[in-house]
């Protein structure tokens, strides 16, 4: 009974959810109510935009350009000096990529990027920012405090090494490369790209090492 | 404008807080509120740079009480209201009633894939050559705009370096106010932390902006 119980119930939250929603996802529905009304939005078209961003465009592409760099001495030349045109190269182009530069990190030298304006990010290589990454306490301190946000996120830099922050405050969008962790000599470039993080790609994390 | 949105340096919001295995979204409504942001964006009535100067321009007891999606979604209110696709009678109405402005476009949903993936370059042609060079040091202006900007406050009047000539950009300061897109220079400006910060400073840090080259002056 108790099981029986716990379904009904479950169902009910699920329903409860339709019929009563909070403030917010009620003037959601409100707009997307009237805009479909007077045909000014198509309800589908709002499913594709959802799907590609849930589903299709993440941090897997920016890992794909990370471990691409790692291998290819090349690529790595062209991503330093082109990186929009590079990046477009593995098929990740568009919507808040149109300008991209990637920042390598070094052993002198520690990237981060924030946008303390607004929430500016590197959508096609990375997809929709973190909650965090658009909240007042990372975009305030990052600037000012970087040892200490990067404390947070449970990463700790040698005091030797410089911490580099670029404020994304135009259209260009930043792709951290992370330094190639030792030990990965012998690992493929789809095996590397796991190691490819989304916060060692912000700046905020270092990449994995391997197992 | 001096408004909430201008973060960098404030203090008083406590620690970072990632969250594990973080979900794209944390409610259906958040998938909704993108989605029709991003359709509006489609009607061409209005621009990234309107769109930004919209959501700063909150209240800002409203803006830092508020998650980003929230953020967008009072924003698009705004800019539905007056660009003249949404009244608050029929916010409130939950329903249309009656006609409204016509958009250049209305995003299908078969197009979306393409229009994603072109994006929406903002780089434009500026007749006349760089005023500055990499390498050149530069003051960023003193300046309070009411309307938009992008020069933050933490580096304004900071003395920096030009560390990367980009491309002529649309002006946001303008465009976010229906005065065109006048573009200009923007160059990477990097200033060594006791600039910004002081004598207290990290002295391993340095930050940058992307400037547009009327916020600077030789220094």
């Amino acid at each position: 009974m108790a099981h029986d119980h716990d379904n009904d119930h479950h169902h009910d939250h699920d329903h409860d959810h339709d019929n009563h929603l909070d403030p917010m996802a009620a003037r959601v529905r409100a707009l997307e109510t009237i805009l479909t009304e007077k045909g000014l939005i198509d309800p589908a078209a709002l499913d594709a935009i959802v799907d590609t961003y849930e589903n299709k465009v993440g941090p897997k592409n920016g890992a794909k350009v990370v471990a691409r760099a790692w291998t290819d001495p090349d690529y790595a030349d062209w991503l330093k000096r082109d990186a929009t045109a590079a990046i477009a190269s593995l098929g990740f182009t568009g919507r808040q990529g149109e300008h991209m530069q990637a920042v390598f990190n070094t052993p002198e030298q520690h990237n981060l990027i924030v946008c303390t304006l607004c929430s500016c990010y590197p959508w096609s290589v990375l997809g929709l920012p973190p909650v965090w990454y658009k909240a007042p306490p990372y975009r305030s301190r990052a600037v000012i405090d970087p040892r200490g946000v990067l404390e947070e996120f449970g990463l700790s830099l040698s005091q030797e090494t410089r911490i580099r922050v670029w404020d994304s405050t135009a259209e260009l969008r930043y792709l951290v490369v992370p330094m190639r962790p030792a030990g990965t000599e012998e690992m493929s470039e789809t095996e590397l790209a796991d190691l490819v993080t989304r916060d060692s790609m912000i700046g905020t994390d270092v990449a994995r090492r391997p197992a | 404008m001096n408004g909430p949105q201008d973060l960098g340096g404030q203090m008083g919001f406590g620690p970072v807080a990632p969250e594990q295995d973080e979900p794209c979204f944390h409610a259906e409504w958040e998938k909704r509120a993108l989605g029709v942001t991003l359709a509006c964006g489609a009607f061409g009535a209005w621009n990234i740079d309107e769109s930004r100067h919209a959501r700063e321009s909150l209240h800002p007891a409203d803006y830092y009480a508020s998650s980003y999606y929230e953020i967008w979604t009072k924003a698009l209110e705004t800019l539905l209201e007056r660009h003249g696709f949404v009244t608050e009678a029929e916010r409130e109405a939950g329903h249309s009633l009656g006609t409204s402005a016509t958009p250049k476009r209305v995003l299908q949903a078969g197009d979306v894939a393409a229009v994603l993936a072109k994006g929406g370059p903002c780089d434009r042609p500026v007749p006349a050559p760089s005023r500055f060079r990499a390498g050149d040091r530069v003051r960023t202006r003193i300046i309070n705009p009411t309307g938009h900007t992008r020069l933050p406050r933490y580096a304004r009047g900071k003395i920096g370096v030009i560390d990367a000539v980009r491309e002529g950009f649309v002006f946001p300061d303008a465009n976010a106010h229906g005065n065109g897109e006048q573009p200009q220079w923007v160059y990477t400006v990097l200033f060594e932390g006791p600039e910004i910060w002081g004598a207290g400073s990290d002295p391993t840090l340095s930050v940058s902006i992307d400037a547009w080259e009327s916020y600077l002056e030789p220094a």
